[in-house]
């Protein structure tokens, strides 16, 4: 057994998700090694070599991996896979976008996803928006699986993995990278946040949700959104949660004005503890709630702000 | 151009799925089923690029139960010209589906093919990406925009922190994302339409494909269920709890 993981980082830091991927490698089994690919990523390379659990880094730098394009992505990992038994990375938007086009072209059917590893060749995943979980053996050679980061803890640090420079593989010249537009935020990631406040349909407006910032602030806390509040235009897509957008698990999930469809329960009723406000008494969120208040959220927020 | 969008059945999102009690799968009969959402939101791309004068013919391509034909009728309504089945019982993975794409698009030569980002049903998120790496095209996953420049396309990416820009090569394959566009409802008149547009029926073995699948379930269960909540009467009790029961702030 011999697993592959492949890191996201953003040239100098590990992105959330690469160290729980980590650990859920060290479950199927054999010595774990971190590819590390990129434009200009030294630091994120050593980064890698710290995770406990990481045996070897393979450190790889091209012009050609900035913005980190599949096509090129793929052609330099395929040659690697003959030995490996697992290639594993997190299931986030680098993640889903890549490992597919590596699987298909080792003509294996990848697993997505994954909440559990019950064998080396057994895997639990979430289906139908998380209500159906389904035990999936795979009868490939090769295992290549994305990795759910809520599901597995984050590999710590003490690790002192060897860094090996790998020689990059051909620009496929399918694609071209023409920038990025990040929503700049100086709160914290949803993924990686230790409390999440959340808004729906029922905030009603984007200006609206300046009382869930303030919220925020007060507790530390990501802002996140419902699909309806995305669909409505009110926040950007990168704010959803649920079963098309991110997938969270903090300490602490507060669902203001989110009514509580199939789809966001999905990617937020792992959270330890769920508090859900609400005018309507019979809103589907409260089913998951630790916690829920009945109340008009113009008037609960804001207090709730006051109150902390 | 010509364009090639793939729709899925699925169950309605907005229904409660239920685990068969012996655990071998989750309970269809008599379950309503529809579209895959994002697979709409492909139809409505590609039908309106043809609305747009950028494409000239949509083909719409369904693989599974002969039930799928009412998915590809539905899509014809949207505006779709005409329809394939690829008609087979057996559950269809997603690289079986890539492949049995790849097949279609060797007959159709389409210069772009738009997918749905994700199945609602198993999440897998893989097909597009799989058939883009099958066929040796660029692709978008998850986009929420495209021009056509020529023999390239300006795409939109969604990305975790934002926004992605990229221009690819044509043909390629993109995968629609939630913000592409809206899909229109489908009105009686072109429901009466749809049904006079041409619908083939072809098996996989007919495009040489093997759609054997390469996972076996072992058992599908319900997740745990977490405990009843507490419904507090103010925020002053809710912040209490908070303190001193959950210990959280």
């Amino acid at each position: 057994m011999a697993v592959l993981v492949i890191a996201e980082h953003d040239g100098k830091l590990l992105k959330p998700g690469t160290a729980n991927a980590v650990t859920a490698a060290a479950k199927m089994g054999g010595d774990v090694t971190a590819l590390v690919a990129g434009h200009q990523c030294g630091d994120a390379a050593k980064t890698a070599a710290k995770l406990a659990g990481v045996k070897k880094v393979l450190h790889c730098d091209a012009p050609h991996y900035q913005g980190f394009l599949a096509e090129n992505l793929a052609a330099l990992i395929v040659p690697l896979a003959a030995n490996y038994t697992h290639i594993v990375a997190p299931a986030t938007g680098f993640g889903k976008n890549l490992m597919p086009r590596i699987a298909a072209l080792l003509d294996v059917q990848q697993i997505s996803d994954i909440s559990g590893v019950a064998a080396p060749d057994t895997f639990v995943r979430p289906t139908y928006a998380g209500n159906v979980m389904a035990t999936v053996k795979s009868a490939d050679k090769i295992k290549v699986v994305t990795v759910r980061g809520t599901a597995f803890d984050a590999a710590g640090e003490g690790g002192s993995a060897a860094v090996e420079t790998l020689a990059p593989g051909p620009d496929a010249g399918l694609s071209k990278f023409n920038g990025q537009e990040l929503t700049r935020s100086a709160r914290p990631e949803l993924t990686a946040a230790r409390i999440i406040v959340s808004g729906g349909r029922g905030m009603g407006s984007a200006e609206n949700f300046k009382i869930l910032d303030a919220l925020a602030d007060k507790l530390g806390a990501a802002v996140g959104a419902s699909r309806a509040a995305v669909d409505s235009g009110f926040v950007p897509n990168d704010y959803q949660v649920g079963q098309t957008g991110k997938i969270v698990a903090p300490e602490l999930y507060i669902a203001v004005g989110i009514s509580g469809a199939i789809q966001h329960l999905a990617g937020m009723k792992d959270s330890k503890v769920i508090v859900a406000i609400n005018k309507d008494a019979e809103a589907p969120i409260f089913a998951v709630a630790n916690y829920w208040l009945v109340e008009d959220l113009f008037k609960a927020v804001p207090e709730l702000t006051a109150e902390l | 151009m010509k364009v090639l969008v793939t729709v899925k059945r699925v169950i309605d999102p907005y229904v409660k799925v239920r685990v068969k009690s012996d655990g071998s799968g989750v309970e269809t009969a008599n379950v309503k089923m529809t579209m895959n959402p994002f697979c709409e939101i492909a139809v409505e791309q590609a039908v309106r690029m043809k609305e747009a004068g950028v494409v000239s013919e949509i083909v719409a391509v369904s693989i599974g139960a002969p039930q799928c034909q009412e998915t590809l009728r539905t899509a014809m309504a949207m505006g779709v010209d005409r329809g394939i089945l690829v008609e087979t019982e057996v559950d269809v993975q997603p690289l079986a589906v890539a492949k049995v794409m790849k097949a279609i698009v060797a007959k159709e030569s389409p210069k772009l093919v738009i997918m749905g980002k994700q199945a609602i049903d198993d999440d897998s998120n893989q097909s597009g990406q799989m058939l883009a790496a099958l066929l040796g095209w660029p692709q978008a996953a998850f986009i929420s925009k495209i021009e056509i420049n020529g023999d390239n396309a300006d795409v939109t990416r969604e990305i975790d922190g934002g926004l992605e820009k990229i221009a690819i090569r044509l043909p390629a394959v993109v995968t629609a994302d939630l913000r592409l566009n809206e899909p229109r409802y489908v009105t009686l008149p072109n429901i009466m339409k749809a049904k006079k547009k041409p619908l083939e029926v072809v098996k996989p073995d007919a495009l040489g494909v093997d759609v054997a699948p390469r996972l076996t379930t072992l058992k599908v269960e319900e997740p745990a269920k977490r405990g009843a909540g507490v419904k507090v009467a103010d925020v002053k009790e809710l912040v209490a709890k908070l303190k001193n029961e959950a210990k959280i702030i």
